[in-house]
Formats: C-alpha cells, structure tokens, sequence
C-alpha cells in the first residue's frame, strides 16, 4: 500500500511536467488548429536563453521575466517568417516546416551551448514538501504554477475579447474575418503566446531533468499525449491528463507484471488511444460536426 | 651462376640502401588510402540525432590530427580524416562507411561510434579485409580476433567493468542486497551481465531488483521510488550521464543513501556530478581508466598539462568539461603511435599486426598504472580500471588498477 | 464549454488529386526506366547501394502515400511496418535458412495483416488523433523488439546480422548489382500494381474518402472496408520494402527502426508531393541524400543546414515535386503549341 502512495505521488510529481507542456500545447492548438512538433524544441531553447541570462549574473526573476518576452517575440517572429508565407500550403508540408524548425533549432542549440547536461536553479528549493519526501517544493511549486496558468487561460479564452477571437480565427476562419477578427495576427499571437508557455514549462521542467538540447523529446511526447487524452480544446482536461499520465504510466510500471516496466510507455499511449477511440475528442474536448 | 650472382649484388646493395636509411624497411609497401604524402583514415560519429553528444570525441580527433600534421605528420604523411554523420542510425552508418570505403578510399576505419552501427558494419569490413579499428563503444564482442580478425575495441568493456564492481561487492558487503538501474539497450544489459557473471551463483540472492528505463523517458523518479520500495542497500546506477545525474538527486530528495555505484560512462565530475550537487555525490563509487579534465587533481599532471595546451591550441571550443574530448584525445593518441610502428609499411594487414603489438603504451589521458597491451589474440587494449570514491570536489581513487579481464 | 457544438467545414487535410495526375507519361516513365537500368552498370558498388536504398525508401514513401495521398489517413506509424518486414526477412532468413527471396512474399503478407488490424481502431480516429495513434506504434515498435519474451528471435538489443545473397545461375555480377536488378524488378512490380489499384474501384474509393468521408458513404462506399484495407495495402508494400532493406542493409537491430525513419518517410511525402506517386522516389532521394549534402556544408551544424533546405524546398515548390512536375508538363504543353 504504501509503494501504491508513492508511485502514485511520484506519478503526480512527473505528471506536473507533462501537464506543464501540455498547456503549451493546447495553446497552440488554439491558435492554429494543429500541433507544432517544434514545441518542445522552442520551449528549450528559452529555457537555455534564461540560463545563459542567469550566468551573466541576473538574478531568477529577471531572467524569467526577460525570457518570457524572448519567447513571446520569438514565437510572432517564427510565425510571421516562416509560417505565414506557408499559410496557404497544404497542413502537411505545414508540418514538414514544423519538423524543419525542430532540426534547426535543437542543432544551433548543440553547437551554442554543447550537449552535457546544465544544472538549472528553482526558485522554491528542493526540500520535501510538506513533510513528504516524494513531492519537493519545486514540483509543488510547479504544480502551483500549472494551476495558476490554467485559470489564467481559461479566463483569457472564456471572457476577454481577444481569447474569443483568436479560437474563432482558428476553429472557423473564413467567419472570423467576417467579422472583423484580424485572423493572421491572431494566428501569430497564439504562437507568442504558446511560446511563452513552453517557456515557462521549459524553465520549471529544467530543474528536474537537467538543462541539455534534447531534454524536450521525451516530455513533448508526454505533452502530445496528455493534451489529447484531455480534449486538445480544454486547458483544464490538458492539465488533468498530464496528471493522469503520469500517475498511470507509473502504475502500469509497477503493477502489470513482465512487461509493465518495459513497456510502459506503449501502454500509457495504448489506454490513451483506447479512451480516444470510445470519445474521439479526448475526455473534454468538444465534439466537432462535420459539414458535407 | 651468373644470374645468382647478379641477385647477390641485387641483395646487397638494398641492404646499404636499407642501412643508410636509418634501418627503416626500403621497400614501402601501400594499400589503397596510404601513399608517399597521405594517410586516409575514415570514421563515422552520431553528428546529429538522438547520441549527437558523442560527436565531440569525432571533432576531438579531428583537432588532434590537425596537431600531429603540424608537427610533421607521420614519418612525413599527413593524416587525412575523413569523418561522416550516421545520425546514430546503423542504415545510415552502413552507407557512410561503404562510401569512406569505396569512394574516398580510406585505408582504414577509426573509432566509428556506438554499439548498433559497429554491429552493421563488421561484418562489411571484415569481408573486405578493412581494419574497424579501435571502436568507440563497450560491448565485449569487439575482443573476438578469431572471427573478426579486422575489428578491435578500445575502451575496457562494460562487461568487465561489471566484473569489477561484483568483485568489490564481493569483497567488501557479501550481504549487499543490490537495486540495479539500467538503460534498455546493449550498454545497460551488457553490464547487468557482467555483474551477474561477477557475481556468480550468489547474483540471485544478492540482486533484488532489475529495473529497466528508456532513454524517452523524461525522468527515472518512478524507478527510483520502486528501487527505494525493493529494501536494497547497493544502489547500481547502470545509466547515461543525464539519467544518473537525475538519479543522485533523487536519491538526496528522497533520503535514501545506499552504496552508490555510477559506471565509468556517467562518472565525468563536470558533466554528471556537478550538476547533480556535490553534496549530493559524496561516497559514490565508481571505477576509471582515464583522467578527468574537469577533476582539479590533475591540473598539474604532464600528460594533462599536454591535453590542455592541445586544446588551448587546435581546439579552443572545446568544452573541457566533457569526458568525450579526453576520450577522443587517447583514442586518437593510440591509433597515431599504430601509424608510426606501421613505418612505410601502410597495407591494412600490416595496420592490424602493429594494433596488435602495443605494448605497455600510456596515451597522456589514461590514469598511472593503466596501460595499453594487446597481441594476435587479445584484441581488448584497455582492461584495466581502478576503483574510486567521490569525495569533497573529486574523485578518490583507491586499490589498486584491477583488469577486468574474461577469463 | 459552449451548449451548441462547432461546426467546422474546413478544407480536407489532403489535396484532392485526381488520379491521373497521379502517375508520369509513358514517354517519361520509359526515360526513367532506362536509366535506371543502365546507370549501375557505369558507377561504383557503393553508388548501386546507394540507388537501392532509393528504391526501398521510395518503396516505403510509396506505401505511405497511397495511404495519406490516396485515402486520407495520417500515419506516423509506417516505420513500425517497416520494422515488421525487415524482421520477418531476417529472421526467415537467419533462423530458419530460408531464401531469401522468398521471406518478402511473407513479410508483406504478416504486414498487411497487422497494417489491416490497426487500421480497425484508427477508424475511429482521424487528423492529429490518428496521428498520435500511429506515432504510439512508431515509438512502441522498438521497445517490443527489444523485450526479453522475443530475444531469443530477435537479438534484443543486439540485433541480427543478415547475409546478402549472391547473383543466382553464376551471373557475373557482384552482389550489390544482383540486389539492386532484383529490387528494381519488385519495386517496378509494386509500383504497376499501385497505379492500377489507385485506378480501379478501390482506388476510386479511397480518393472518394479522402476528399469526404460523409459524401463517400452516402454514395454508398464501405468507408470502414476501404480505409482497412488503405492501412493493409499500405503496411503491406512497406513491409517488402523493410525486408529488402534488412537484406541490402546486411543488418536489423531496434534502433534501426525509430521514430526518426517515420518522420524521414514522411518528409519523403511531403517532398515528393502528396497523392504523386512517382514523387515518392524523388522523396526518397531528398531523405537520402539531402542529409549527406547538409553535413557536407557544416558538421556542427548539420541538423540546421538540413532544416534550412527542407524550409526551402517547402517554400519553393509547397506541393513538393508534383509541383515541378506539373509545372513542367505546362512549358511543354506550350513549346508543343508553338
């Protein structure tokens, strides 16, 4: 019973990072209707930028907040760039741009920084949190943040005018323009915007799995899925699959006997697509109808 | 009679020729790839893709020729290095290798990278009688001169080095309950082997548990938690430098300080301990064959002082921090004192006779005591390693250097 | 969140190409197969690899194609088919002594029947969904090779080494030149049979799915039977295509067969364009060889350099080398006028 506790806690220490990315995820989701499989790589790179603000001297806070602008400029500039001429291409050489990026990014990162692993600060410590020493103050302190963006953004998509529009120039275009939406800059918008979040992601994951230019690969994959498994719609169902991602796969690795821990990555995204394949549009993501 | 005569003459007077050239063989011989003026040396590394770490040892060697060929090159050759991406996929590496091969005519392969690529090549070179010297990666099957006559390791193998830590393990806890942490592929096996030969019949009783993690996975807290769960009291780290980084921290946050065993690949101070927190690394045991660049104790060892100013030198980039640019250093010393016992006999066969006759050689980078030896039937350079114990900002070494040898 | 469900009539993720724009001329396609009958016997061994190993990514491309440009389905999954074909070949091979001509009836058949199987839940799913679906095959595909239960089959981690056959009957010519005649004879007999399938009643089908699923059954069409059957046919070409690659290649082992051949074969797509099907060896030249011309530009840099030209190819030509192709097909049309 108590292993059960722990693995449970762990699950939800771990899940915190893929709840984290899988915001970003959604937010891009947002914004153009699609994933961007340079996500990760983006969200790395500000996190290398933060550390490299960090060892100029600057303290935490300030080189948080400066990457946070990066990555928000960075993000409209990829956008406005590369993207947008690509904007009446087919989605999938869109994605072969994504894939593009992703080559670019991780090789300058690797040959800027080099490839052994960076320690990365936190700012809450790393002491056991609240007496148990599976959870530290840092993953509370993530879990924390995680919360605190997603009512951010569910209030940014709810109510504020900006929110609506920029879902409405991603899910109904044509519509948008119609009235008035300027959807191009919305769509650019949401890459500042999902940039920015991956940064933060990038900035809270570092501590735990060490800063170094593939650090992202793993966690994207977790991202994807935990986002899909929510609903790629709902930030709230984003986040709760991260959660329950990490809890599960961590279940699967200890309880399913033989191949639970070998596979428990297989697993995990097999109880995903078996939940997709009874509720096509993950756990609260809303149903689309087709028009013929 | 006449013509004897005239063969007698012959004979003599290449022997003065020979004499006067300072008794080096008049003769030159050459295979394709070596001449007058050029040695061509071929070699694959993971330049990008998942292990694109590893390409510093490919960029090391490169640097390292560039000095060699400033000084002279070898008995007046220049060495041409010719080193290209397989992406760490073997594919890849299987098409790379027949171009070094077939269109830029290396004489031989050096230190292509990684276990998988290495496993499709061989069976290529060995069919064309090309020497796959000295490759960078740990598996035992390298020492096999029977079969692969063309193939040679380099570093001790992860087999050994298994040995080693069972031996010790042996000797100083024979109650030990084990908790072992390994990658999911030849390199983590590999050593999960060794200490099981090493250990012999008690392995059942004294390993209670085999925990197994991926490379995509983002972190290894889960397996530590259940590693923790399992009531073990030697922890043994079979992991790369990120996942046993992730794994001493761990271990601190959860308050957990059984025998730490981290394999020589993640024992680098620069780019696992000290990221890990020095506080959090004491008393962790490991075992080495090479120096540290980034350990202060050799900061005045002479053959450090010489790594340092090549890198000074050919190399400023380098991030001295990283064991792959020591690597890459004594791998490259090695194969360049192979070349200059070659003499002007450059032909393949002859490369792999002299590989096999090193005797005693001690590249600058490899700690007192270990040394390079190696014949017609041990085609295993390195097999020595010496235990060591972290202690305040550096490794301890303690023992004496230990061959892990198989028997 | 909102009561009222959104409704989306977006276009289609895959352009609607219409199936005779799917293949090349007859006075094209007689150029292209003369010349790749006789250039291998101009150039080096290493050359004549290389142009195998065009063949089989275009292969692979190929399948991947008819399933994405023909029926619509996304899949990051195919190199798992390929891991499955190259596995079959080897160990029929290795294991058992059989020829090896004969295990890539087999591999393709294994293939089919795993590719039609997981096509049953991918029924129910469609654009970045099935996406995922496949990508979990992609990246599951290496870890079951690796698992104790079928080391004894596979190798586990260690992998298997294969042996390349020799030239049957005595021909005299070198291994390389043998394998490369006989993919060549494979690939032209999988690519005939892929024009005429697009082009008949299924193939009809397909394209009907792909441009709408909703109108498509309404006609009529067993939408759950054809997209089945894209999935088999697809996964099954990629088989064969995995088993001349474990015989040319000499070589399988798990970390062969990652996610990155997925992404390489679908980048082959993109490339070739879409729904084109002789693209799909123009494709798998670019996956080849542009990698090797970005290293040549810069080591250190090679991933960027290689980003940097797939933007431009993106940029350029969008629609890939259909693009091109039609582009030129219109300059010719108009010299033909004047």
């Amino acid at each position: 019973m108590e292993l059960f506790t722990n693995q449970v806690l762990a699950g939800i220490a771990t899940g915190a990072i893929y709840a984290c990315m899988a915001l970003a995820v959604v937010m891009i989701y947002q914004a153009i209707d699609h994933l961007n499989f340079a996500q990760g790589e983006m969200a790395m790179f500000s996190t290398f930028i933060s550390w490299q603000l960090m060892q100029w001297g600057l303290p935490y806070w300030v080189a948080f907040v400066v990457t946070l602008a990066f990555s928000f400029a960075g993000g409209i500039l990829i956008e406005r760039v590369l993207f947008k001429p690509l904007t009446k291409a087919p989605i999938l050489t869109q994605v072969a741009g994504f894939i593009a990026l992703f080559s670019i990014i991780n090789s300058c990162a690797g040959l800027i920084w080099d490839f052994t692993i960076k320690q990365y600060p936190t700012p809450f410590g790393s002491s056991p949190f609240l007496g148990s020493q599976l959870i530290s103050t840092h993953q509370a302190g993530m879990i924390g943040i995680t919360v605190l963006l997603l009512i951010g953004l569910y209030f940014f998509f709810q109510y504020t005018r900006v929110g609506l529009a920029m879902r409405a120039a991603a899910a109904v275009p044509e519509s948008a323009r119609l009235v008035g939406i300027n959807t191009s800059w919305m769509i650019a918008l949401g890459w500042g915007m999902a940039a920015a979040i991956g940064s933060i992601a990038g900035m809270l994951i570092a501590p735990v799995v060490f800063l170094e230019p593939n650090m992202m690969g793993g966690v994207l994959i977790y991202g994807f899925a935990a986002a899909v498994l929510g609903g790629l719609t709902s930030p709230f169902g984003a986040v709760l699959g991260g959660f329950l991602v990490g809890v599960f796969e961590n279940l699967a690795g200890t309880y399913i006997p033989h191949v639970g821990n070998e596979m428990k990555l297989p697993i995990a995204l097999a109880l995903i697509i078996s939940v997709l394949v009874i509720k096509p549009a993950g756990l609260f993501g809303r149903n689309i109808v087709k028009r013929v | 009679m006449q013509v004897v005569q005239h063969l007698r003459i012959a004979a003599l007077a290449t022997a003065v020729v020979a004499l006067t050239s300072g008794g080096a063989l008049a003769q030159k011989k050459y295979d394709t790839g070596a001449s007058d003026t050029e040695i061509k040396i071929g070699n694959i590394m993971p330049y990008s893709g998942p292990a694109s770490a590893y390409g510093v040892i490919g960029k090391t060697e490169e640097a390292y020729f560039k000095k060699i060929n400033a000084e002279g090159g070898i008995n007046g050759r220049k060495i041409t290095f010719v080193s290209y991406d397989d992406a760490y996929s073997p594919p890849k590496a299987v098409e790379q290798v027949r171009k070094l091969v077939e269109s830029d005519e290396v004489l031989f392969v050096f230190n292509p990278l990684g276990t998988p690529s290495n496993s499709a090549i061989q069976k290529y070179l060995n069919g064309k009688k090309i020497p796959q010297l000295f490759v960078a990666t740990g598996a035992t099957k390298w020492n096999d001169a029977k079969n692969f006559p063309w193939t040679m390791g380099w570093q001790p193998s992860y087999q050994s080095e298994g040995r080693i830590y069972a031996k010790y393990l042996l000797k100083d806890k024979p109650g030990a309950k084990i908790g072992v942490l390994f990658q999911n592929d030849d390199f983590g096996k590999d050593y999960l082997k060794g200490l099981k030969d090493g250990l012999g019949d008690k392995a059942a009783s004294m390993i209670v548990m085999e925990e197994s993690y991926e490379t995509s996975e983002p972190s290894i807290d889960g397996h530590i938690v259940k590693l923790k769960a399992s009531g073990a009291d030697v922890f043994f780290s079979v992991t790369t430098p990120k996942f046993a980084a992730q794994a001493i921290k761990k271990l601190a946050e959860i308050d957990w300080h059984p025998t730490h065993l981290v394999v020589n690949v993640s024992a680098s101070v620069g780019s696992v301990i000290k990221p890990a927190g020095f506080e959090n690394s004491q008393g962790i045991l490991s075992a080495a064959y090479a120096k540290d660049a980034a350990d202060a104790q050799w900061d005045n060892d002479p053959g450090m002082k010489k790594f340092f100013e090549f890198l000074a030198q050919y190399y400023p980039d380098a991030n001295k921090l990283d064991s792959s640019v020591v690597y890459g250093y004594g791998a490259a010393q090695t194969v360049v004192k192979v070349l200059q016992m070659c003499g002007d006999d450059l032909t393949r066969a002859n490369v792999m006779k002299q590989a096999a006759s090193l005797k005693d050689f001690a590249p600058d980078t490899l700690l007192p005591g270990v040394k390079i030896s190696t014949s017609a039937t041990d085609f295993a350079p390195i097999e020595q390693l010496q235990m060591m114990r972290f202690k305040g900002e550096k490794w301890e070494l303690f023992g004496e250097a230990i061959s892990g040898a198989i028997e | 969140m909102s009561a009222i469900e959104e409704i989306a009539s977006q276009a289609p993720a895959v352009d609607a190409v219409p199936k005779r724009a799917m293949t090349l001329s007859s006075g094209t396609t007689f150029v292209v197969v003369l010349l790749l009958l006789v250039v291998p016997l101009f150039v080096k061994n290493f050359i004549i690899f290389q142009m195998t190993m065009l063949l089989i990514y275009g292969l692979a491309v190929l399948a991947l194609n008819i399933l994405t440009g023909g029926s619509g389905q996304f899949s990051l999954g195919n190199s798992a088919f390929y891991a499955v074909g190259a596995y079959t070949s080897a160990i029929l091979m290795e294991q058992y002594n059989v020829n090896y001509a004969l295990t890539l009836p087999v591999a393709g058949v294994i293939c089919f029947g795993f590719g039609f199987l997981f096509g049953q839940p991918a029924l129910r799913l469609s654009g970045v969904y099935l996406a995922l679906a496949t990508f979990a095959l992609a990246t599951a595909m290496p870890q079951i090779l690796k698992l104790g239960f079928f080391e004894h089959w596979t190798g586990g981690v260690q992998g298997l080494v294969v042996t390349k056959p020799d030239a049957p009957f005595g021909l005299p010519m070198s291994q390389d030149m043998w394998l490369y005649y006989f993919t060549l004879a494979i690939t032209i007999a999988i690519y005939i049979f892929s024009v005429n399938l697009l082009r008949s009643r299924s193939g009809r089908a397909f394209m009907a799915i792909r441009d709408n699923e909703i109108a498509a059954s309404a006609m009529g069409i067993d939408v759950a039977t054809y997209k089945t059957l894209a999935f088999g046919v697809s996964a099954g070409i990629t088989g064969v295509a995995g088993g001349l690659g474990a015989i040319a290649v000499q070589f399988v082992a798990p970390d062969s067969y990652t996610i990155v051949l997925a992404i390489s074969l679908f980048l082959g797509m993109v490339v070739g364009g879409v729904g084109w099907l002789p693209g799909s060896f123009v494709g798998a030249a670019f996956i080849i060889f542009v990698p090797n011309i970005a290293e040549g530009i810069s080591k250190g840099l090679s991933g960027a350099v290689f980003g940097v030209l797939l933007f431009l190819v993106i940029f350029l030509v969008p629609h890939g080398a259909r693009q091109v192709a039609m582009v030129a097909q219109q300059l010719l049309g108009k010299l033909r006028k004047n």
